[in-house]
């Protein structure tokens, strides 16, 4: 390889190592992300235009760039277009992309495999291979879930299935491995194809029971099995860019998972094996009582005449495309003198950040977004908390119902407050599928109907009062 | 057993490698705010589209007349390049929001 190629290359990881380091602070993310470019623009061009003699064309350039093109412009397309809402899903359809990327490589580089090949070709092809179809299938599934179009499915010792499948998925490699000793990559193509099939049933039923709260949790774990198979590829080609950043994403990818379960408060092994999120399980101690169901009017007085407002914003905020209005609830009461807050769950929206971003884009100042550990103590000194559209983030069965499905996981303490009212569609229960008694505290009023729709009403009758 | 401790002689500096990679990696992360890492997952997203360089790679290698390596490989690298651009682009309109100053 040319020495100026392993410069590009150089170049490339430790813009990487770099740009990952800056993304980790609120201040320098944004440049991160660009020193992270910068780095894979580097590499890349090192690779197309650098060969063993100097600098030269790649072969098959016409072909290389014009899928290069094709891919800039369409994931340009994409990713510019997506409603800010459904950031989640696209993060887990590119993190496909990518799997999809290594297992094609291990494909054909299967077919220039010769008799007696050696552990340290097949190990790089075939975990490319396995790795690369799993998280491909996996984030498809992800990404259908998270908008909807494929539900859960889950039955009785589903991980024990996947744990036998996962035991086959190594003894087909096994075997793949030992006819290619005899018969080479042409020789062995049946028990190589084997085993991606395989791959692909463990995708899908890795993810498929996992219940969409948990989504996020799994779409960072995906991601961290692309970073493993792009390091694959790195093995195979000598390649130290590729494995730099395959690496990195890996173990930092597998960090983020774990942190992320931690904010949640579940532990990975429960997100995988899939015991929260269903409807079909243990659904906590029913709840009694009566709900009382206030009018926008009453509430709008409330909260005008209120010291202290603080708005938590969930996903049926987010889906109701209702944070623009929310804004100007916010600067009406700003204006009246109220002092209002948002109050930001670690896993408000679908992932966490999410809500912070949603709210972002509608210029909602940074610094009224308040995490959940400092705005919990102000709950006492809140006169309204206002719910919109979040549901198990502030129910109490997380705090006093073990049986419960999410207790254990840190909450917003609205029932601290005076007054909460709660911004919802109707009665239904929240993503983990369970009741709420707190729609059924004496303080809690409940106005139905759209996020938006309630949100406008509310600007207007504050205008009006 | 002989063939696994040939594997790792043979690749040990890459075994070095990969480990320090890996502690850098929980490294980077370890100490981050919980608002970030959403935008922190797009961007390790885009990153590991690095396996776009293998997917170049093999589609230069591949035979004018080789066409099953032709075509697969060409998907490689438009998927990989899915994943890189749209990974990065992505995460800039993530942090984008948050770069945001009020403007009064």
């Amino acid at each position: 390889m040319n020495h100026l190629q392993e410069i590009a290359y150089l170049i490339g990881s430790v813009g990487f190592v770099v740009g990952l380091k800056m993304m980790g602070k609120a201040d320098s993310a944004r440049k991160g992300n660009l020193v992270a470019a910068f780095g894979m623009a580097v590499a890349v061009i090192g690779t197309l235009f650098i060969g063993e003699n100097g600098f030269y064309l790649i072969p098959n350039f016409g072909y290389i760039i014009g899928a290069i093109a094709l891919g800039t412009v369409v994931g340009t397309l994409m990713a510019r277009r997506v409603q800010m809402t459904a950031m989640p899903e696209m993060v887990s359809l590119f993190n496909g992309m990518g799997g999809l990327a290594a297992a094609l490589i291990s494909i054909i580089e299967w077919q220039h495999i010769e008799a007696g090949v050696s552990l340290g070709m097949f190990i790089p092809i075939i975990a490319g291979l396995i790795i690369g179809t799993v998280s491909f299938v996996g984030s498809i599934v992800a990404w259908g879930k998270l908008n909807g179009k494929i539900g859960d499915f889950r039955f009785a010792g589903q991980q024990y299935i996947n744990a036998i499948i996962l035991i086959i998925i190594l003894g087909a490699a096994w075997v793949t491995y030992g006819e290619a000793q005899i018969s080479g990559g042409h020789g062995s193509l049946t028990y190589f194809y084997l085993t991606m099939i395989v791959a692909v049933v463990y995708g899908l039923l890795f993810v498929f029971p996992i219940g969409g709260a948990d989504m996020p949790v799994v779409i960072s774990l995906l991601n961290s099995f692309t970073g493993v198979a792009a390091a694959c590829g790195g093995f195979l080609y000598d390649n130290n860019v590729m494995l730099m950043g395959g690496v990195l994403v890996g173990s930092a990818g597998t960090i983020l998972t774990v942190v992320m379960c931690k904010a949640m408060n579940r532990s990975l092994t429960n997100v995988l094996i899939g015991m929260a999120g269903s409807s079909s399980g243990s659904s906590g101690a029913a709840v009694t009582g009566s709900v009382r169901e206030v009018q926008a009017t009453d509430v709008a007085i409330m909260m005008k005449y209120a010291q202290k407002v603080v708005i938590v914003p969930g996903y049926g905020l987010a889906v109701a495309q209702a944070q623009h209005v929310c804004h100007e609830l916010e600067n009406i009461l700003m204006e009246e003198g109220v002092d209002v807050k948002y109050a930001i769950h670690p896993v408000a929206g679908r992932m966490p950040g999410h809500m912070n971003v949603l709210l972002a884009e509608s210029n909602v100042e940074y610094d009224k977004l308040i995490e959940m550990e400092e705005i919990n103590p102000e709950f006492a000194t809140t006169d309204v908390v206002l719910v919109v559209g979040a549901n198990d983030v502030v129910n109490p069965a997380a705090k006093n119902d073990p049986t419960s499905p999410i207790y254990g996981m840190p909450i917003l303490d609205v029932d601290n407050s005076k007054q909460i009212v709660v911004l919802k569609r109707s009665m239904k229960s929240g993503y983990a599928g369970i009741e709420n008694a707190l729609f059924f505290d004496p303080k809690c009023g409940m106005l139905f109907g759209d996020a938006k729709d309630s949100l406008q009403k509310l600007v207007n009758e504050v205008k009006a009062l | 057993m002989n063939s696994i401790i040939e594997f790792i002689g043979q690749n040990i500096s890459y075994i070095y490698l990969i480990i320090l990679m890996v502690f850098v990696g929980i490294e980077l992360i370890s100490h981050v705010p919980s608002v970030l890492h959403t935008p922190l997952m797009s961007g390790a997203n885009a990153i590991h589209g690095v396996v776009l360089i293998g997917a170049i790679i093999v589609l230069g290698h591949a035979d004018s007349n080789d066409y099953f390596s032709l075509i697969v490989g060409f998907v490689g690298v438009l998927v990989g390049t899915l994943n890189v651009i749209g990974g990065f682009v992505v995460t800039d309109r993530m942090l984008e929001m948050f770069k945001k100053k009020p403007k009064k």
